[in-house]
């Protein structure tokens, strides 16, 4: 859970929106709430605040897709 | 034989598979056998070129060498002038082909020197091999690959003189997964009707536009500002049918084989902007561009901080990925200034895109989406007049 509240902290701040803390099953790129840009920010906040090295080929839309699938996939990478 | 370009090589085809399509209905593995068709029909292909069947030979060691070795190396380490050392490898037979015919001498009044080092489809495999050493140097191939798997998907025919662009992982995983017997039977159905699409654009729609429209023009009218206007439309809705044909033949030959190549058409004239055309036309190759060019760009330029600028950083990333594709076609005029062209189109939109989100000017109703779809449309064509190289021959 800590693990989880952290990831949801980090995508909220490359977000500015808190509602990715609120509702982790938002779909973040169908709303709107990141573009390639802001995939770029997030990965590089991962790697300074996590120490998770995520490749940028690595990073499918389609399965990154919620706050909460992120946290999942970035657990699997610890 | 020129793939897909007779009937008579479907026929030909169409019985090196039936094998395949008797171990698929069986539920039974085939890609064993896909290998050994593979190369018969390599040799089907090369059949009246020796030169080029040599060159796609030598291209295709040189590629598995290049890949084996990196892979070896950086399972210990990571060095980035290695990685970029076996990108400049990777691509150099591809960019010696491009340059060499400025070197070549061409006497007057005979025909054009051969270009002796290009042969059909090098432009496509070379994103291959590249692609496999970007996702080894990220991580994401981490053992090592056997060479009749790494041959198999660099020379894997359907997709051999114009794609679309696979990526080694998915090849890989359709390989490993055979479908069941019931998901097979849906495969070759729809393998089978995507050929037929094939047809109907590539030797129907497309060659009629070709022969009654483009060869026409001067028939059509006489004046020169309408026939290069009749130009611009036909020759973008035959470069669509033409190369959404192939695309449907390359992709439906993919699927009798059980491997689900991507596709690279999505209704692109309904494109609502710049951005939305390019998530729609030859997308596996804009998408290779965006992931293995422009995403990179933009994470390095963004941890090296060297331009703090969001907005810049994105369109020089534009630019870049753009002058690529335009000169990945050719080092001719016509496509550098398309590529350009592209790039100027992509920043401005993005400019205009942020702008808009900012100012609220361009609204978001059913009239306005349509007067986008008719805008974006002739911005379209006019890049592909541009691409036709029609207005460079006057």
């Amino acid at each position: 859970m800590e693990f989880k509240n952290q990831v949801y902290g980090i995508i909220a701040e490359v977000c500015q929106d808190d509602v990715v803390k609120e509702n982790p099953e938002i779909a973040i790129f169908e709303e709107g709430l990141l573009d390639s840009f802001g995939t770029v920010e997030l990965l590089m906040a991962i790697e300074s605040q996590l120490g998770i090295t995520v490749p940028i080929t690595e990073f499918d839309r389609d399965v990154w897709d919620t706050p909460n699938h992120i946290a999942e996939q970035l657990a699997e990478m610890k | 034989m020129i793939p897909f370009s007779s009937f008579f090589f479907f026929i030909l085809i169409g019985i090196l598979l039936l094998p395949t399509i008797i171990l698929g209905l069986r539920g039974k593995r085939m890609q064993g056998y896909n290998m050994f068709a593979t190369v018969v029909a390599l040799a089907l292909i090369f059949s009246k070129d020796a030169h080029g069947a040599l060159l796609l030979f030598l291209f295709t060691v040189w590629q598995v060498f290049i890949i084996r070795l990196y892979l070896a190396y950086r399972l210990k380490a990571n060095q980035a002038s290695v990685f970029y050392a076996a990108v400049v490898a990777s691509i150099l037979p591809l960019v010696l082909s491009k340059i060499l015919p400025f070197f070549l001498t061409h006497q007057p009044h005979q025909p054009a020197p051969m270009n002796w080092l290009s042969f059909l489809g090098i432009s496509y495999l070379t994103f291959k091999g590249v692609q496999l050493i970007i996702e080894t140097r990220d991580g994401l191939i981490k053992k090592k690959i056997p060479i009749h798997r790494l041959v198999y998907f660099i020379v894997f025919f359907p997709t051999i003189s114009s794609g679309p662009i696979d990526r080694y992982r998915r090849f890989e995983k359709d390989m490993d997964t055979p479908p069941e017997k019931e998901a097979y039977s849906d495969l070759l159905y729809a393998g089978i009707h995507k050929i037929f699409i094939g047809f109907l654009y590539k030797f129907i729609i497309g060659y009629l536009i070709h022969t009654y429209i483009l060869m026409n023009i001067h028939h059509i009218s006489s004046s020169h500002f309408v026939q290069q206007l009749t130009y611009m439309y036909a020759y973008s809705m035959y470069l669509f049918f033409d190369f959404a044909g192939y695309t449907a033949f390359a992709v439906g030959v993919s699927y009798i084989m059980g491997i689900k190549s991507p596709e690279n058409f999505n209704k692109p004239f309904i494109s609502r902007n710049i951005k939305d055309f390019w998530n729609r036309w030859h997308m596996s190759l804009s998408f290779w561009f965006r992931d293995y060019v422009f995403m990179r760009f933009v994470f390095f330029m963004t941890k090296k901080k060297w331009i703090k600028n969001r907005m810049a950083v994105s369109n020089i990333g534009y630019f870049v990925l753009f002058l690529l594709m335009g000169a990945w076609h050719g080092l001719a005029l016509q496509y550098i200034i398309y590529g350009l062209y592209h790039a100027v189109i992509m920043s401005g939109y993005n400019l205009f895109e942020k702008w808009n989100k900012k100012h609220k000017w361009w609204p978001d109703n059913k009239v306005t989406m349509v007067v986008s779809i008719i805008i974006t449309f002739h911005v379209i064509c006019f890049g592909f007049y541009i691409f036709s190289g029609k207005p460079f021959h006057h």
